[in-house]
């Protein structure tokens, strides 16, 4: 066990945790976030994304002693009362069904997004390619996403 | 941080029980839950008005499922309902979902049947009705004015003189102490004003901010986790478990054997990873698998319990003299439900009682299986459900459920289980292999006059239930045995059409003791079904069965259709007489401007890509919602690549919910039946699964070029509510493979239409 810092959402921790213990974990059972969830614990299906200095990285497989910057999960985008943007066109499009997979949906598509505002959709589909909704919300997530790009523009 | 709820928050007024309304649009399970045990209400009677609803003294309502919110959008339609029926407004109905200690017993939330049991005569409906009419009634000497002169605005009893009262006055935190009335007038949909509604999902922006409690976040004073080492092989059972093993592993608390269960309990959830790894168990191993590719063969040489559907008994003298034959043989291989979030439950098993948290679709049966594996009296155990990832029908969730109150009654700690994605793939129950094998006669003027129809599908366990732990891996584990085939031959039909399945296509008559329940007009027909013993656990997987049988039944139509050179549209409603059907079939073809000649298209180029449409139908379950669906497809031939570019489909429920709900999981329906068939497959080797994770078992990405789905929404208002989240998918596979017909000749009769089988099709071609 050790003591571990991080800083999540704008606030910061200390944790007394394995090093080896992957940052999923850490973020749902100490800190008791509910945004990334374990879907697959092999990075295979997005549901534990989390944004690390600007990119959309997998927390099921990554030690926390490797997480140096700050990590924004899903609730640290917006609140219920003031959803981000991003969080916002998914409302409106309804982009959801059981809703389990939108940490991986939401946090790919805006650090796409941010990075390379005018992505194509040829790039979109591109980054989403490693992201699964097995409820196959997938028309309106891809409208949301459009929506949140013309309305980032 | 799970929020603490404090006694006051619970309004308990003349045994009534009441939630009062915090500024959270959700009253979260496990909030709900911490009140004391006394909650319990063991007999929640259906037939009192009482266990269905309350009115809170603010006029708040109340109201009690059985049936629950998968992600399906039952929760938000419920609400609406109960706001409906009862004239208040959306805020103010508040919706408890499956709750052994207060919701009715509804069994489980499956087979499209919570909107046909909540929506028309019976139950919830009939519940809110009551109450509307039992208020009025009570508002009636009160303002001292008839009951057939007031109205109801918004929870409030109005007289035309401006007199008025509200629901709170009239009942608030008492009980209505009357049974529920099967002629409590229900509102016609003309009239409704929030039902019918394309309502936003309630649930949204939770979701979207990640707030939402899932029963993955389910956190209880104490908790601990655990993890469970599954038997590396089918039928694998234990020889030794060397709990040594794990002595080095820091926070463990316990291993757990029971029998053939194995588990283990730690303080973090990552410790426990690490001891369910390296605990070393000694297994011995099963008996071995069945080749997977002759498996379909296999099937059909087993011992079967058969069961005839549809007999005319003239099928085989006619086929002889018919001298026109066609038989074709399809098959369907084993799915999983592949949930996107592996299944989880938190258990309390204390000495003299159990709470679990579960995602199963059936909480009065789990509490009948926890009572059974824990011997904890049935009346001890409670089952709370708090959504899961989606489950599209037995996913893990009772079996993990299983797997949390037994570690927890070893460890006597609240224990929280979430399975590796490895042992949810190989254990799980999945949709059942099935292999069909049709014929038909045609007659002089090429219409069908015979059909016949044989199944094979393979079946092991099943749903719980209330008496069979086994029928999931941890209770067989456990030791209770697993449902299983009791060889029989068959029996033949005698009450009336049973089409549960769809194994009865929809083009013949269906004539069974002179009743003809069929949507076709083929006279001579005959089906027989045999269910053989799976070597894996199976269990309902959205649309069961009936997605395997109508992808051979729309298939088989279309290769007769292109037989006797007809255009499958048209062939297909010469053979029907259903109205329903008919019409949905007429509608989809209209909105796709289907261009009416056979398949297939004629002059299509035998290399590079080609471009087909192809058409399916189907009266869901003979009669619980109706569908067509039109697909459009391209073949790079070369690649064996099946790309859907537009599917257009029209849609009959009956009077709709909730438009936008419906639209989202037909959307979803005919994506997900995308998947499942062109590429969803389990493996296996000669002793395990070897489809373990999401590079082993293949499923359709966000990232693919996505296709237009066109909507066509039958509104029949004044029919009876049917169910529609597994209408659509049904038809995928049958449209898909027509399609491919279509564009290429190639006939795929395997699912999924891999590239490899699609490039054999391709090659056989005459």
């Amino acid at each position: 066990m050790a003591s571990i810092s991080l800083r999540v959402n704008g606030h910061d921790h200390t944790v007394d945790v394995d090093p080896e213990t992957p940052l999923l974990y850490v973020l749902s059972d100490e800190l008791q976030l509910r945004g990334p969830k374990f879907g697959c614990g092999l990075a295979q299906c997005g549901a534990c994304t989390v944004i690390l200095r600007g990119h959309a990285v997998r927390s099921c497989v990554l030690p926390v002693t490797a997480v140096k910057e700050e990590v924004t999960t899903l609730e640290g985008l917006g609140t219920p009362e003031k959803p981000h943007a991003i969080q916002q066109a998914f409302i409106d499009e309804g982009a959801a069904q059981c809703g389990f997979c939108l940490s991986g949906v939401i946090l790919t598509a805006k650090t796409l997004l941010d990075e390379n505002p005018k992505a194509s959709d040829e790039q979109i589909r591109e980054s989403m390619s490693n992201v699964l909704c097995r409820c196959f919300t997938h028309t309106r997530m891809l409208r949301a996403i459009k929506r949140y790009q013309a309305e980032r523009a | 941080m799970r929020k603490e709820i404090s006694r006051r928050d619970f309004v308990k007024a003349s045994g009534a029980l009441i939630v009062s309304f915090s500024a959270a649009s959700f009253i979260e399970p496990s909030v709900w839950a911490q009140g004391p045990f006394d909650t319990h209400r063991s007999h929640v009677d259906p037939d009192k008005l009482d266990s269905w609803l309350a009115v809170a003294s603010d006029g708040t309502v109340t109201a009690y499922t059985g049936k629950c919110d998968l992600g399906q959008g039952m929760y938000t339609v419920q609400t609406q309902l109960v706001a409906e029926e009862l004239c208040v407004s959306l805020s103010n109905v508040k919706l408890i979902q499956c709750d052994t200690s207060v919701t009715p017993d509804q069994g489980t939330t499956s087979g499209s049947q919570s909107t046909p049991t909540n929506f028309n005569t019976r139950n919830l409906a009939q519940a809110a009705a009551t109450a509307r009419e039992a208020l009025v009634a009570m508002a009636a000497p009160k303002l001292g004015v008839p009951a057939d002169q007031l109205t109801i605005e918004n929870g409030v009893v109005r007289a035309k003189g401006g007199q008025h009262i509200g629901y709170g006055e009239l009942i608030g935190g008492k009980h209505f102490n009357i049974a529920v009335s099967s002629t409590a007038k229900r509102k016609a949909p003309t009239q409704w004003r929030v039902l019918g509604k394309p309502l936003p999902s309630l649930d949204r922006v939770a979701l979207m901010t990640g707030t939402f409690e899932f029963v993955h976040n389910v956190r209880v004073p104490g908790m601990v986790h655990g993890r469970v080492v599954r038997p590396p092989e089918i039928g694998a059972t234990v020889g030794n478990v060397d709990e040594k093993s794990v002595q080095h592993v820091p926070g463990l608390i316990k291993v757990v054997v029971r029998n053939n269960f194995v588990g283990v309990v730690a303080e973090k959830q990552w410790q426990a990873a690490q001891a369910a790894k390296d605990l070393k168990v000694t297994w011995k191993p099963g008996p071995g698998l069945p080749a997977q590719e002759n498996f379909y063969e296999y099937m059909r040489k087993q011992p079967s319990r058969d069961l005839m559907l549809v007999n005319s008994k003239d099928v085989d003298d006619r086929l002889k003299a018919s001298s026109r034959v066609l038989k074709a043989t399809y098959s369907h291989p084993y799915q999983a439900h592949g949930s996107i979030g592996s299944s989880c439950a938190v258990a309390d098993v204390q000495a003299d009682r159990a709470t679990v948290w579960s995602a199963t679709q059936s909480v009065y049966p789990t509490q009948h299986g926890v009572s059974a594996l824990t011997a904890l009296p049935l009346d001890s155990v409670r089952v709370i459900f708090v959504r899961g990832s989606g489950c599209y029908g037995l996913n893990a969730a009772d079996t993990v459920s299983f797997d949390a109150a037994l570690l927890s009654q070893a460890a006597h700690r609240p224990v929280r289980v979430q399975l590796t994605r490895h042992d949810e793939f190989i254990s799980e129950n999945y949709g059942s292999a099935c292999v069909i094998e049709q014929q038909a006669g045609l007659d002089a003027g090429g219409a069908i006059d015979i059909w016949a129809c044989e199944t094979w599908t393979a079946s092991l366990g099943g749903r719980p239930e209330y008496e069979k732990p086994g029928n999931v891996i941890t209770g067989m584990l456990a030791g209770f045995d697993p449902e299983t085939i009791t060889p029989r031959t068959a029996v033949e039909p005698t009450e009336e059409l049973r089409n549960g399945n769809n194994a009865v296509p929809s083009y013949v008559v269906g004539c069974v003791n002179g009743k003809c329940g069929g949507a076709g007009t083929i006279r001579s027909e005959r089906v027989l079904t045999h269910a053989v013993k799976s070597p894996f656990f199976t269990g309902p997987l959205r649309s069961p069965l009936r997605l395997q049988n109508t992808f051979a039944h729309e298939c088989f139509m279309d290769e007769i259709s292109s037989y006797v050179k007809a255009d499958p549209v048209a062939y297909r409603l010469q053979h029907l007489r259903e109205t329903r059907i008919i019409d949905v079939v007429k509608a989809a073809a209209k909105a796709a401007h289907w261009d009416a000649r056979p398949s297939p298209k004629p002059g299509a180029a035998r290399m590079g890509t080609v471009s087909g449409r192809g058409i399916a139908c189907v009266a869901y379950e003979g009669d619980n919602g109706y569908a067509a669906l039109v697909a459009e497809v391209e073949v790079d031939q070369a690649a064996g690549q099946v790309h859907t570019k537009r599917f257009v489909v029209a849609h009959d429920c009956g009077p709709i919910s909730n438009r936008d709900g419906l639209r989202n999981q037909i959307e979803g329906g005919i994506l997900q039946g995308t998947s499942r068939a062109v590429g969803e497959e389990i493996t296996w080797d000669d002793r395990k699964v070897t489809s373990v994770d999401w590079q082993s078992y293949n499923t359709l990405p966000l990232g693919i070029q996505l296709p237009v789905i066109d909507c066509v929404l039958l509104d029949r208002p004044a029919a009876k509510a049917t169910g529609a989240g597994e209408t659509a998918i049904t038809l995928v596979a049958a449209a898909i493979g027509n399609a491919i017909f279509d564009a290429t000749g190639a006939r795929l009769r395997e699912i999924p239409f891999t590239p490899d089988r699609v490039k054999a099709a391709l090659a056989a071609r005459a």
